[in-house]
């Protein structure tokens, strides 16, 4: 289990020191929720109405781009390889590297959300809610997203690639996140239901997620 | 100990590599590989190390722990170096010690660590991030995970590559030392690397022309 937390700590670690990653995606988010307004115009009333939705969908599009970058460094450089052979399960090294990019990406994307939500006039009773509903749904961002991640290595210009693979996948965290926050608006009773299927689909993706990663890890490096 | 391959035959693509290839190494010897680039010497390593299954024969390992797998047991020296350029070259060692070694007291891997470093002539560059390094020092950091745990197989994948003739010298001491002790080691390469006792094993003699 020590092998594990090493490589963690190591993860955050790198994650820190090179930082670029994180505030892309942060930076990213932040772009895409101010354009809309600009996009959709000054209707307050559309805007509160639309806005858990377009924060979750700016939250998809940030977090994709800093997933292509769960194995590339590490396997470029050989240090997968290593790992493989150190005695820790390929499945387990998955699972801490998307740990580690839930840790830094999906962590710091879901506490910034409230604050894009002024942007779009988002209901001051939903701040909680969103938050809550983001922290219970974007493990299965880094834990499905591991799966692509491990399915593009090689490819050139996997970025686009690992879009096309994934975003399906999020389908029903999409669903269940939006239906979530929209129901603790409206309809109360319907909320706790959404959170805990959000919850299982999250739990869900961290056991099928570094399984089927590992599974392409193996192709990818022989 | 001792590792062995029967009828081995590795194909890249439709490209026959190495046909029912057959040899052993036991403990306390060197096999070099030799010949010409592409004869499938980087192939024959990655097979041994696990990573490359072989399209007919077995790789078999007596006398050695039967929980693990060969690659488990084996250093595996690529080549990539396995370095984070954002960490310092100690920081990168005291990882690699850690995570192949779980179970060594935080002692016991500083001392590792300390000896790694010296061995292969990093002590002064110990706090440098490993980005800084040359090509010639980045490899003897790739090299000195050599030290940081006890594997009884080493597999060196052209481990003299941007060596300078004294870092040469000290990887030969240190394969010859682990070899005495009673390790194992195979390793790729083009140039005599000095290390004893050898035996050689060339690849693609028998190619088509």
């Amino acid at each position: 289990m020590s092998a594990a937390w090493t490589l963690l700590k190591r993860d955050l670690q790198l994650a820190v020191r090179e930082g670029g990653a994180v505030g892309t995606a942060l930076g990213f988010y932040l772009l895409v929720v101010a354009l809309l307004p600009l996009g959709l115009g000054p209707d307050l009333n559309l805007l509160s109405r639309i806005a858990p939705g377009l924060l979750w969908i700016a939250l998809l599009l940030a977090a994709l781009l800093s997933l292509g970058r769960v194995f590339e460094t590490d396997f470029e450089d050989g240090s997968l390889e290593l790992m493989a052979l150190g005695g820790l399960p390929l499945e387990i090294v998955a699972a801490i590297k998307a740990l580690a990019h839930w840790l830094t990406t999906g962590i710091p994307l879901a506490l910034l959300a409230p604050l894009l939500g002024i942007l779009l006039n988002l209901d001051i009773e939903a701040y909680g809610v969103l938050v809550l509903t983001m922290l219970a749904g974007t493990p299965a961002i880094s834990f499905l997203g591991a799966i692509g991640a491990a399915l593009t290595l090689r490819a050139r210009k996997g970025g686009l690639l690992l879009a096309l693979l994934v975003l399906p996948l999020y389908v029903p965290t999409l669903i269940y996140g939006i239906t979530a926050i929209s129901s603790a608006l409206t309809a109360p009773d319907a909320f706790v239901p959404s959170l805990l299927i959000l919850t299982a689909l999250s739990l869900g993706s961290l056991v099928l997620g570094p399984i089927a990663a590992a599974a392409a890890l193996r192709i990818q490096m022989q | 100990m001792q590792l062995s391959a029967e009828h081995l035959t590795l194909q890249r693509g439709h490209r026959t590599l190495v046909e029912s290839l057959s040899f052993t190494v036991t403990a306390g010897e060197v096999l070099l590989l030799t010949g010409p680039n592409g004869a499938g010497k980087t192939t024959l390593l990655r097979s041994l190390a696990g990573f490359f299954r072989p399209q007919a024969g077995a790789i078999t390992l007596s006398g050695g722990n039967d929980e693990l797998t060969i690659g488990e047991q084996a250093h595996f020296v690529g080549h990539a170096n396995g370095i984070k350029s954002s960490l310092t070259v100690a920081e990168n060692l005291e990882f690699w010690a850690a995570y192949m070694d779980p179970a060594a007291s935080r002692a016991e891997r500083l001392e590792r660590v300390e000896d790694a470093l010296e061995d292969f002539r990093l002590g002064s560059l110990a706090d440098i991030p490993a980005g800084y390094l040359s090509a010639g020092q980045k490899r003897r950091l790739g090299l000195a995970r050599l030290n940081l745990a006890y594997r009884p197989i080493w597999i060196l994948d052209e481990p003299t590559s941007s060596l300078d003739h004294a870092s040469a010298e000290s990887l030969a001491e240190v394969v010859n030392r682990h070899v005495a002790a009673g390790g194992l080691a195979i390793a790729a390469t083009h140039l005599p690397l000095g290390f004893k006792p050898v035996r050689e094993l060339r690849l693609g003699q028998a190619a088509a022309p």
